[in-house]
């Protein structure tokens, strides 16, 4: 056990490193600081001045490594666009992201569990069928548009939910919740549900395959011959088995929720990280451009990281693989 | 000719009315597409014919609406029609050009690494494996950042397009890489190519006109299913107004301007071009899906 973890955080590293090389690069290549920082009038000695002051004139390596320092502290100098620490702003924005991901990915299993379960044991009912042309339309859909779709039903027609911003938020020392409010709570379903309903469609179609898959196979035909209940085998025997790819797709959608919300921050002008990342890149704000690149690099690996590590802990088998020289 | 009707291949086609169906669809949207400066009733783009008397018409089946504007007009009075078929020219090149880039990159890294193997072949997937860790719509946004702040304004503006083309491309290519060293490592072995290496044919030669034309079916299906996300991909970017140029709309940018409106009650001016992008999306989905199954063998 000890020397999977090892060998799965070694094989992370090179991964961190490659992105905070290409942050960095983009950091010192792209544009110019010096010129951004100094404005229209300054002198040569200002400007040599301002270069040694940043260390710009320090070898490649050394400052590469006074970068790596730095954004281990979460130090990741001024935005461009707002001149305010990168840090502050990202810490300031986490929250609203964190909690619309959460629901995210909350509504996708909840729901897209169940429906897989369900089409999975009964492929020929009408609901069935109704419910994998809706996530065929689901696939094809792209999250904006599913946003634009809600926000003119349940907005603009029927006027129950608001179509922008959090609503009021509770502030809980440095973190903001819309958990706490009506209104807060009001303006988190229809983002939650545009960013949710992709993975929720993916979740139920994998859930499915797999279902289908292992109801086939011997263990179920001798569980029925030994005359357990239905349910017994559905969800003793079957369900179990299916839950392992589900844990590692449900793991690598919980990434890919974090970069659509950036579409779905924007749709719905949600105050998170991915609106900022998204105005970043527009005004070419380099900093904090490199900075989320870091943090979702960071998220990844260590999403991918539990993932594998929830695997070894569902599956016995790959424990005993692994000790015949995998 | 006659050998193609007599095909597995068209007889699997025709026996398939979905198929048939999504074809013609796409079919449509291509030509409509392509001949749009032909075709489409209105030129969204000659300012001289744009009269803001006829801004934010409904469709003409509404009370209110124009016999002359099928689909109504936008904040400018331009037809949306029109638009909606420029928009598509746009959003379609966009897409093909850079399924086209990727499939070049991906094939040629996939074709190295399978054929060199050793050294060669883990940087490369390494590499690959790299990306594929990070959602591709996440990679062509900083691909499109960073290129934003590498040259200036006026620059950028005349080379967006390509950016954008670029910017999909790239966060393509690990799929075809993958797909492409997979069956490469497979016909590496077999005879022919052994036979070759005999008569001393050199490395490249070898990967071009022997492995290559082999392994080239699963990268057809991978390409069908991937302009698609292409497709999807520029729309995502130009909604969030770092796609393609102002001047040169595509459907995402018409869907962006359109989103302006939602709340004045103007709503085909989004959900038009939506319905375009959505109509093209599957029925290149559906045919990449049938593609899929009638060149896998083990269905056959």
């Amino acid at each position: 056990m000890f020397s999977f973890i090892v060998s799965r955080i070694l094989q992370a590293l090179p991964v961190m490193f490659v992105v905070s090389l290409i942050s960095f690069a983009m950091f010192a290549y792209v544009g110019d600081p010096v010129a951004i920082m100094l404005g229209q009038d300054f002198t040569e000695a200002q400007r040599a001045a301002l270069v040694r002051d940043l260390g710009l004139d320090e070898p490649f390596f050394v400052q590469f490594a006074k970068f790596i320092g730095n954004a281990v502290q979460g130090e990741f100098g001024l935005s461009y666009r707002l001149s305010r620490p990168v840090a502050e702003l990202i810490a300031e924005r986490a929250p609203a992201t964190l909690e619309l991901a959460l629901c995210a990915a909350f509504i996708s299993l909840c729901v897209g569990v169940p429906m897989g379960i369900y089409t999975g044991l009964f492929r020929h009912s009408w609901l069935s069928r109704f419910l994998l042309t809706f996530s065929l339309i689901g696939v094809s859909l792209p999250t904006f548009l599913i946003g634009i779709l809600l926000i003119l039903v349940f907005s603009v027609w029927l006027g129950w939910l608001p179509s922008f911003g959090r609503g009021d938020v509770v502030r809980i020392g440095w973190w903001s919740s819309g958990f706490l409010t009506v209104s807060g709570l009001k303006a988190l379903i229809l983002p939650a549900i545009t960013l949710g309903l992709l993975q929720l469609t993916l979740i139920m179609r994998l859930v499915r395959s797999e279902m289908m898959e292992v109801l086939r196979t011997d263990y179920i035909k001798f569980a029925r011959a030994r005359g357990l209940p239905n349910r017994a085998i559905y969800f003793g025997h079957a369900l179990k088995n299916t839950l392992v790819p589900v844990i590692t797709i449900a793991g690598l959608q919980l990434g890919s929720i974090i970069a659509f919300a950036i579409v779905t921050e924007t749709v719905f002008q949600w105050p998170g990280m991915g609106l900022l990342f998204i105005q970043s890149v527009g005004a070419a704000d380099i900093p904090v451009m490199a900075a989320y690149l870091m943090m979702i690099a960071a998220v990844f690996v260590t999403i991918n990281l539990v993932v594998d590590l929830l695997y070894y802990a569902v599956d016995p088998r790959l424990r005993v693989g692994r000790g015949r020289g995998h | 000719m006659k050998a193609f009707f007599d095909s597995d291949i068209w007889w699997s086609f025709r026996s398939s009315p979905v198929t048939v169906i999504s074809a013609i669809v796409a079919a449509v949207c291509v030509f409509g597409a392509m001949l749009a400066s032909v075709i489409a009733p209105h030129n969204p783009f000659d300012l001289a014919s744009l009269q803001l008397m006829d801004a934010f018409k409904p469709p003409s089946w509404e009370a209110e609406g124009d016999p002359v504007y099928v689909l109504g007009t936008d904040d400018q009075g331009r037809d949306m029609l029109s638009a909606i078929m420029y928009g598509a020219r746009v959003s379609l090149m966009v897409g093909f050009c850079a399924v086209v880039f990727s499939t070049v990159v991906g094939v040629t890294v996939g074709l190295v690494a399978g054929y060199m193997g050793g050294k060669v072949d883990s940087l490369l997937m390494r590499i690959a494996d790299i990306q594929l860790t990070f959602p591709s719509i996440l990679v062509a946004l900083l691909v499109d950042g960073v290129v934003r702040a590498a040259v200036p304004r006026e620059v950028h503006d005349q080379i967006a397009l390509f950016v954008v083309i670029f910017a999909i491309g790239v966060s393509n290519w690990p799929q075809f890489a993958r797909t492409v060293r997979g069956s490469t490592l497979v016909e590496r072995n077999k005879e022919y190519v052994q036979a070759a290496r005999v008569i001393g044919l050199s490395p490249l030669r070898i990967m071009r006109s022997h492995v290559l034309p082999n392994v080239m079916s699963p990268v057809l299906v991978i390409a069908t299913l991937n302009l698609s996300f292409a497709i999807l991909s520029e729309a995502t970017l130009s909604f969030l107004g770092v796609g393609v140029p102002p001047t040169q709309p595509s459907l995402g940018t018409l869907i962006r301007i359109g989103n302006d409106f939602l709340f004045s009650g103007e709503w085909w001016i989004a959900i038009f071009p939506g319905i375009a992008l959505i109509v093209m999306v599957l029925s290149v989905n559906l045919l990449g899906d049938w593609l899929r199954d009638a060149l896998n063998p083990k269905l056959r």
